[in-house]
């Protein structure tokens, strides 16, 4: 994320660089705040149970599960926080979801 | 030419609004202030004005609505009083620290409880931390000249905070006075037009106000907002100059009356700096020096230049009209007497709790009050500097 003078805003910007109010310059800027690790429990892709008949991936309220040529491919851990909300709409156990070892 | 006639403050107010002609006004009807939407929804509904007015289902949601369209790009208005302003509260952070510079009038009523309707000031000291541009009116005329000024200042490009504009519930919001007013086209050029450098509806960029701030930038954003609020004396003075050479009328960031060679000097907010003009007037006939500072800007407050106009006073009563429950005074005396501590030579200084809830405040009591610091000049002690006027023992 940056200013409007196009300053990347780190954690060193002074208050005079930093954005007055705080207003963001620039559309999807959640991906830059990463919540992984605000998960307790973590699915798992098993592919060779994977029908790729994409229930999983609209249900995401995270975009989590990133869909490439028409085909689902592993979970983005950096924003999954692991509700296991695609682990209960899969028909076809091809995802695990269990409490996440740290 | 300009326009003489008689109006009430909320008059003066609602038609200041008219001129201005703003986007949008989210309001709520609360006693006193009642009037201003009302008045401008009469607008409104006659077309005099091309104001999309929301009405809306509490304060709360008058202030949220108020930030909505501030963020767009809208110039928004709202007005309310006490308990409204109290349900505000939480939207009032949100629109300054979001440096949205919304223009609120405030007509000053006491809050419940008990409950009563009638003027104090508690409900605008209530929201003095809330990082809005608080500027007080002695009369309607100052009511209608600050609310045009107020507009200016908050949209500065130095500044970009919400302001409110306070009068005193029915003494000033209600009685008919004189007034002069100025043409309508004189009141658009001088406001201009609100310019925002971004927001909401701008087609050629995408943005979001108002996200969720981590300890890694929270107090860089409120040095930045703070920053901006010691901006504000600069620019209300220059607006003022401006609006000076408009209107022949001039504005400080307080107003001295008979002060330079005052011995004992009150400093007072509102409707009841006429009343001690009064009294001064009276007492000065009889050969004694007394003197008054009126409020205009109290956020910010107005430190150096207060310390520097008090500094030759003997004895100094600040004059609350609100309670703050510290045990050791109103928030006006807090902050004078702190003004005052950078002095050398300070003057003695004295709290007075006068008027809550509407009790009338008299030239004879404000007489009374110079006679006591009367007492402290000729003994040379303070006594007791958190005192009431006009309470029953």
């Amino acid at each position: 994320m940056k200013n409007k003078a196009g300053q990347l805003i780190t954690p060193e910007i002074s208050w005079k660089e930093i954005t007055p109010g705080g207003t963001v310059y620039e559309g999807g800027s959640a991906h830059h705040f990463k919540t992984g690790d605000w998960r307790t429990m973590v699915p798992t892709y098993k592919p060779e149970n994977c029908k790729q008949c994409l229930l999983c991936a609209p249900v995401c309220p995270d975009s989590s599960i990133p869909v490439q040529d028409g085909k689902r491919l592993d979970f983005d851990f950096d924003h999954c926080k692991g509700c296991g909300i695609c682990f209960k709409v899969c028909p076809f156990g091809a995802i695990d979801f269990a409490k996440e070892e740290k | 030419m300009t326009i003489r006639d008689r109006l009430s403050g909320n008059e003066a107010v609602a038609i200041a609004m008219k001129q201005i002609n703003p986007d949008v006004m989210p309001a709520f009807p609360i006693t006193p202030s009642t009037e201003i939407p009302q008045y401008f929804s009469q607008y409104v509904a006659n077309g005099e004005v091309d104001t999309v007015f929301i009405p809306v289902e509490s304060e709360h949601s008058a202030m949220s609505a108020c930030i909505g369209s501030e963020g767009a790009g809208a110039r928004t208005f709202t007005a309310t009083s006490s308990c409204g302003l109290a349900l505000m509260h939480e939207m009032l952070y949100v629109a300054s620290s979001s440096r949205l510079p919304i223009t609120l009038a405030c007509v000053n009523r006491a809050l419940t409880g008990p409950i009563n309707i009638n003027n104090d000031h508690s409900d605008s000291m209530g929201s003095r931390d809330a990082g809005w541009i608080q500027i007080y009116s002695e009369n309607n005329q100052e009511a209608y000249d600050n609310f045009i000024q107020a507009v200016r200042i908050a949209e500065h490009k130095d500044v970009m905070l919400p302001a409110m504009v306070c009068q005193d519930g029915f003494i000033t919001s209600h009685a008919v006075e004189n007034i002069e007013l100025i043409e309508d086209e004189k009141v658009k050029a001088f406001v201009g037009e609100y310019e925002p450098e971004e927001f909401l509806l701008k087609s050629d960029s995408s943005i979001a106000i108002g996200p969720y701030d981590t300890a890694n930038f929270y107090i860089e954003h409120k040095k930045q907002q703070a920053e901006a609020m010691v901006n504000v004396k600069a620019v209300a003075l220059e607006v003022a100059a401006e609006f000076e050479k408009m209107t022949g009328r001039k504005y400080g960031l307080f107003e001295t009356y008979k002060l330079e060679d005052a011995d004992t000097a009150l400093v007072i907010i509102n409707s009841s700096a006429g009343t001690a003009k009064d009294a001064i007037d009276t007492l000065r006939a009889e050969g004694k020096k007394v003197g008054l500072l009126k409020i205009r800007l109290f956020r910010p407050f107005p430190k150096e230049e207060i310390a520097e106009a008090l500094k030759h006073v003997k004895a100094i009563a600040v004059m609350d009209k609100c309670e703050g429950f510290s045990a050791a005074g109103g928030p006006l005396f807090a902050e004078v007497r702190s003004a005052l501590y950078d002095l050398n030579e300070k003057p003695m200084t004295v709290n007075y709790i006068y008027g809550l809830g509407g009790r009338d405040v008299k030239t004879t009591d404000i007489e009374s009050v110079y006679s006591d610091l009367d007492v402290i000049v000729e003994s040379g002690k303070a006594g007791d500097t958190y005192r009431y006027l006009g309470v029953r023992e």
